[in-house]
């Protein structure tokens, strides 16, 4: 397996907190990762660090061997590390089709407007929306937006796609449907780092599971030894909930 | 079939005001002059008001930068065409170094900030005596021939950059730039996100909003034979610009060309009829636009407008009917 992404050391302060301190990690081509930790851990500070929303205050961000921490968002995306936000961040007045041709066209590189609207077709398709493709993106609910973002970001050929909470809000048969496409993406060969609250979620399709409090890494490894560590009990899970995944593990 | 019609609409347009000199008296010509300034600096405007979302207050001074340009040019011996070039290229230059500087700013801040470069240019303009006369202004050399033949030229030179800039927001409109304008008009973060240069853009849409405007301040300059810097760097100018375009319908192509025409339509019946409330009508129409017109003249779905008022009256009559 060959490396994708790694962080060097990575820290980020507003004013005078924290809010992502010294973290190292690094992405393999293809796997799927989960980023879990509590509410204001860091973790959509860590995805903005990564795409070049906010400089980093210290450490080293290398995607695919070069060192880009100093990126802009504009750049990461044309190189290949799109996100989603965890308010979906639709252009209003677009259609559906025009958001993910937006897509195609200034972080996929389509050298056309026709030919970006091709590819966007597909890429509806591929997320199941092309029957709304001419309808304007504000009107879709919910779950389809989060899809359209979806479709927005594999529009811009990512090699890694970076996904913050792309499950809030939606019910249980939704989520079904939306871990199906994510599988579908992974296929493709994306590798993916999917931020999730849900940890029925994050354990059933992540490889390895990173786990972030306070701003730092507290554990990472794959899903079973990182749910029983006790800095992750402790911080994030609760015992309870521990205990009853292991139980659950147990009957498995 | 919707851009042809477009296109054929702005044609007819540009032959109407080419044919007055041919028909109509020399009152008439002047105003088809200031229709066909106004149209270029509304067109400009669009660039970063229409398509980009950008509340630009900058036009005068452009405009007025343009006046100097030329004026000053032409007076140390610059050939007239040459001259009105050097004022062009000059206003493009100043606005892509400002547009670098000021574009980091939003909304509201960035209104208050161009309309502060109007004030700042003119303030400049009158301090810097030696070069431009001060508060007296600078006489402007004459264009050559009779006072009908002149205006003629005035108004196809005008008319010739009024094509361009239509044809620039045309090519704009359907390329990539412009699709990256209009993403950061709706969402610039998510612009940026999906890989849209956003600054960059901004700085081209911003110059594109300066380069005409000089051209035309060169060639009004020259034209009136007069400037001085409260008529060049005008506020009124600077407000006027935009309400036409949002009158029109902003980031439309026809849209800044329909308002302008609209506008001065208006102004000159009211500048007819009611001499004192001249000023008074820029407000009105300001009013109007923001509480019945958000989207302007253009965005009007005028068949359910039609069919709600037929509505409005069929119920009407029948009601007076059942009545009497
Ligand atoms: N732009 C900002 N300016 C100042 N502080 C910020 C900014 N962005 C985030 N923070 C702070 O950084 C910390 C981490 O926030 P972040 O949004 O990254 O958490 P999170 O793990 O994504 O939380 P959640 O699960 O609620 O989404 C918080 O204390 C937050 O208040
Ligand atoms: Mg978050």
């Amino acid at each position: 397996m060959t490396e994708i992404l790694r962080l060097e050391n990575v820290g980020k302060q507003f004013g005078g907190i924290h809010a992502v301190n010294n973290v190292s990690f690094s992405l393999e081509e293809g796997e799927i990762i989960g980023l879990i930790g509590p509410n204001g851990a860091g973790k959509t500070t860590l995805v903005n660090l990564i795409t070049g929303v906010h400089p980093l205050s210290s450490g080293k961000v290398i995607f695919a061997g070069e060192d880009v921490s100093r990126q802009q968002a504009f750049q990461a995306a044309r190189r290949g590390l799109a996100r989603t936000f965890q308010i979906v961040q639709p252009f209003p007045k677009m259609t559906v089709l025009e958001n993910v041709a937006a897509g195609a066209m200034f972080g996929g590189g389509s050298t056309s407007v026709q030919e970006a609207m091709v590819l966007a077709r597909e890429e509806l398709e591929f997320v199941g929306l092309a029957h709304v493709a001419d309808t304007a993106a504000s009107s879709l609910a919910l779950p389809n937006r989060k899809r359209l973002e979806l479709a927005k970001s594999l529009a811009m050929r990512p090699k890694v796609l970076l996904l913050d909470e792309v499950n809030a809000g939606l019910n249980a048969t939704e989520i079904d449907g939306a871990l199906d496409l994510i599988r579908k993406i992974a296929a493709r060969g994306v590798t993916i780092l999917i931020i999730e609250h849900l940890m029925k979620v994050v354990l059933s399709i992540s490889q390895r599971i990173l786990v972030l409090h306070h701003g730092e890494l507290i554990a990472q490894g794959d899903p079973r030894t990182v749910i029983e560590d006790p800095q992750v009990v402790e911080a994030y899970l609760g015992s309870k909930f521990a205990a009853r995944v292991k139980a659950e593990s147990h009957h498995a | 079939m919707k851009q042809l019609l477009c296109f054929g609409a702005f044609a007819l347009w540009v032959a109407m005001i080419a044919a007055t000199p041919l028909l109509a008296d020399n009152y008439t010509i002047r105003i088809a002059i200031s229709v066909s300034m106004f149209s270029v600096m509304a067109v400009s405007w669009n660039f970063i008001g229409g398509f980009t979302g950008y509340p630009s207050f900058s036009t005068a001074a452009f405009f007025g930068i343009g006046c100097y340009a030329g004026a000053i040019a032409q007076r140390n011996g610059v050939p007239l065409v040459l001259a009105w070039m050097f004022a062009t290229i000059l206003v493009a230059v100043f606005a892509a170094l400002l547009g670098a500087i000021i574009l980091r700013l939003k909304g509201h801040y960035f209104a208050i900030g161009s309309i502060a470069i109007v004030e700042l240019t003119r303030l400049i303009t009158s301090s810097w005596g030696s070069l431009t006369g001060g508060g007296d202004g600078l006489n402007v050399p004459l264009l050559q021939g009779n006072p009908q033949e002149v205006a003629g030229l005035v108004l196809y030179v005008m008319l010739g950059i009024l094509v361009l800039a239509f044809v620039t927001s045309v090519y704009v409109d359907r390329s990539r730039l412009g699709f990256g304008l209009k993403c950061i008009s709706q969402n610039e973060d998510a612009a940026n996100m999906v890989g849209v240069n956003t600054t960059a853009f901004k700085i081209v849409a911003y110059t594109l909003s300066a380069v005409f405007c000089g051209a035309v301040g060169a060639v009004y300059a020259s034209w009136v034979g007069y400037i001085d810097p409260t008529d060049s760097f005008s506020i009124l100018l600077t407000l006027k610009v935009p309400v036409m375009v949002l009158l029109g319908g902003a980031g439309t192509l026809l849209g800044p060309i329909l308002g302008t025409g609209v506008f001065i339509l208006l102004e000159e019946i009211f500048w007819a009829n009611f001499l004192e409330w001249n000023r008074a009508i820029l407000g009105g129409i300001i009013v109007f636009l923001i509480f019945f017109l958000p989207n302007g003249l253009l965005k009007i779905q005028y068949l359910q407008l039609y069919a709600a008022v037929s509505r409005k009256l069929s119920i009407g009559s029948s009601k007076s009917g059942a009545g009497s």
